[in-house]
């Protein structure tokens, strides 16, 4: 016999409000009458990924929302136990698979922390720079979904089009597009090459004009206004108390960010600032994305200009050696063999560390514990969507049906790292 | 009759509705003609550029014509399809030390190992079985780190339908001859 599934919160109200039980309820007679409870997602064409929002709806207006997560569940910290440092990369990539170069970045930081070992100058550049151009895909597909949503089809093209620049640069760097797993403990898995820093300078060059575009089409738009000033007001007190980060959080006045209040891979050398709107609605949000795409291409011209030469991987027992010394030195044949070979590889020293990085979502980050062996006794994730995911219920209760759709997109909330 | 119903709620000043105009606005862009009017010459403007779109089958980025964008068959670091490599008597190179296999974050490399041939005098083992599964497969060129001997590379294909899944397990053979034509490329390392 098949296993009757149980509802819960709204959807369990909705049953038992029900007289037909779980047959359809909208053909319920006296519907004018009552609360409508419909399902928005997990398969909704206006629902970024596969989250589900429970509303109960009063006409258009929403009473009461049930933010619901786990339709996206992989199980990504409980693969954690079972790979090595450097096998846990290729996991990192596919949390937040919008930026995923942020995530690798910040999970080998963290790893980097707990054993201890300084980066040489250029892989802390190189990973600026990629850091950056994750937060400018990030952002400008998000400003363009956001256009999207309430109706300006075009900006979101315009979008995809500079993205697919970013991924080009990915590509010709790492080797991918969307799972670019480029770094690796104690550095990069290749360098940085020379093709690419003419290809970033020459989208620099070319996203000033096509922001000013987007900024032309929606910022001084009238539908575009409407739809999203005062619309999903947050302010500072509830971020702080949801734990919202990021530029949600900017967008309300929280001056928060990571870069600058706890500076990782020599960011304090950098010259930024961290865009700052107090409106904290769906309007500030997009001002807020806008301001830092620009702040992301002025750090990225900074550390093109300063980009020192030298190794870019740190020089010891945890990076793999050069392959040309591979395959003619015994030393380097040695040492690739113990970080490769199964039982082997990188040991970490017993203990535990959280080291968080500012992802274009918000604080992302990484607590690590290490029981002595090769593989991590638990990596636990500090994912900034979890938080924002969750202060969408009081954005949206009391607000009308297509404010939702225009909230969702301006929380920028990534499935994947949301059910890790 | 709309604000009606949204003061009855009682939502202040956020309420949605029509706000008030902004200063300096004309009824004209109350209207939102203008808006819409501006939105449509901006998309007519990019309509007459040039497209930026590949239309995927006909032509793809692996044609010569979008050879400047250097990606895909012309990035050398590019991780498609595996190939086994082959030393100068057509022999593979894979000397089955298996460390590509305890590279793989996803499991999906399966080697049994067998002693080389008696006349093999620069190795003592060869892989008898080398079974790659490309549905396992997250080709994050991990395999191609691990290996000491550059018996494995990653080369540029990926177009790659199949009409079984049991023909995406690769065997030693598949992956000896996979992409024979295609030069594979030597990925840079510095």
């Amino acid at each position: 016999m098949k296993p009757k599934l149980q509802a819960t919160g709204l959807a369990a109200e909705a049953l038992r409000d029900s007289p037909f039980g779980e047959s359809a309820m909208s053909t319920e007679p006296g519907l004018a009458d009552k609360d409508m409870i419909i399902n928005f997602g997990p398969q909704h064409p206006a629902m970024h990924g596969t989250l589900r929002l429970v509303l109960r709806l009063d006409g258009e207006r929403v009473r009461k929302c049930d933010p619901e997560m786990g339709y996206l569940h992989t199980g990504f910290e409980k693969l954690g136990e079972y790979r090595t440092f450097n096998q846990y990369v290729v996991v990192t990539d596919r949390m937040n698979y919008l930026s995923a170069m942020a995530n690798n970045i910040g999970y080998a930081c963290a790893v980097e922390e707990l054993l201890g070992i300084e980066l040489p100058p250029r892989a802390k550049a190189i990973r600026v720079v990629m850091a950056e151009m994750s937060r400018i895909s990030d952002h400008i597909l998000s400003i363009g979904l956001q256009g999207m949503d309430l109706g300006a089809f075009t900006a979101m093209l315009w979008a995809f089009i500079e993205r697919e620049k970013v991924y080009d640069v990915f590509e010709l760097t790492s080797g991918g597009r969307l799972t670019t797993s480029y770094t690796r403990v104690g550095g990069l898995a290749f360098d940085f090459p020379e093709e690419c820093e003419r290809r970033i300078r020459k989208f620099l060059e070319t996203l000033e004009g096509v922001l000013g575009e987007i900024e032309g089409m929606l910022s001084h738009n009238r539908i575009f206004i409407d739809r999203s000033k005062g619309v999903a007001h947050f302010t500072r007190e509830q971020c702080i108390a949801y734990g919202v980060t990021g530029p949600v959080a900017r967008a309300s006045g929280l001056d928060r960010d990571m870069r600058r209040d706890r500076p990782y891979l020599d960011y304090e050398q950098y010259d930024f600032e961290v865009p700052i709107e107090t409106d904290g609605d769906v309007y500030a949000r997009y001002l807020v994305r806008l301001a830092e795409v620009r702040q992301s291409a002025r750090i990225v011209r900074q550390a093109l200009d300063a980009m020192p030469a030298g190794p870019y991987n740190a020089l010891g027992k945890v990076t793999l050696p050069d392959k040309d010394d591979v395959y003619s030195k015994m030393e380097s044949l040695i040492q690739h063999f113990m970080l490769e070979m199964p039982g082997h590889g990188i040991k970490t020293p017993l203990g535990q560390v959280y080291h968080s990085t500012e992802s274009p979502n918000g604080e992302l980050g990484w607590f690590i514990v290490s029981d002595g062996t090769g593989v991590p006794y638990r990596v636990r994730v500090r994912p900034p969507s979890v938080y924002q995911f969750q202060a969408v219920q009081p954005m949206i209760e009391g607000r009308l049906v297509a404010d939702v759709v225009a909230t969702m997109s301006s929380l920028n909330v990534i499935a994947g790292e949301l059910d890790r | 009759m709309i604000h009606a119903a949204h003061d009855d709620h009682g939502h202040g000043p956020h309420a949605h509705g029509d706000p008030e105009p902004a200063p300096g606005e004309s009824i004209a862009d109350r209207t939102y003609v203008p808006a819409v009017l501006r939105g449509i010459k901006l998309t007519l403007a990019r309509f007459l550029q040039k497209k930026f779109t590949v239309e995927y089958p006909e032509e793809s980025v692996y044609d010569a014509s979008y050879a400047d964008r250097g990606i895909g068959a012309s990035n050398p670091r590019h991780r498609g399809e595996h190939i086994l490599v082959k030393d100068e008597q057509g022999r593979e190179k894979c000397v089955a030390c298996l460390l590509c296999m305890a590279a793989c974050p996803a499991l999906c490399i399966h080697i049994e190992p067998e002693p080389a041939p008696a006349e093999w005098t620069d190795r003592e083992r060869r892989p008898k079985v080398f079974e790659i599964d490309m549905l396992r497969c997250i080709y994050c060129g991990y395999c191609e780190e691990a290996c000491p001997c550059d018996a494995i590379r990653l080369t540029p294909k990926f177009y790659q339908p199949t009409t079984s899944r049991t023909e995406r397990v690769y065997d030693k053979q598949r992956l000896l001859e996979n992409n024979p034509d295609a030069q594979v490329p030597q990925r840079p390392r510095k």
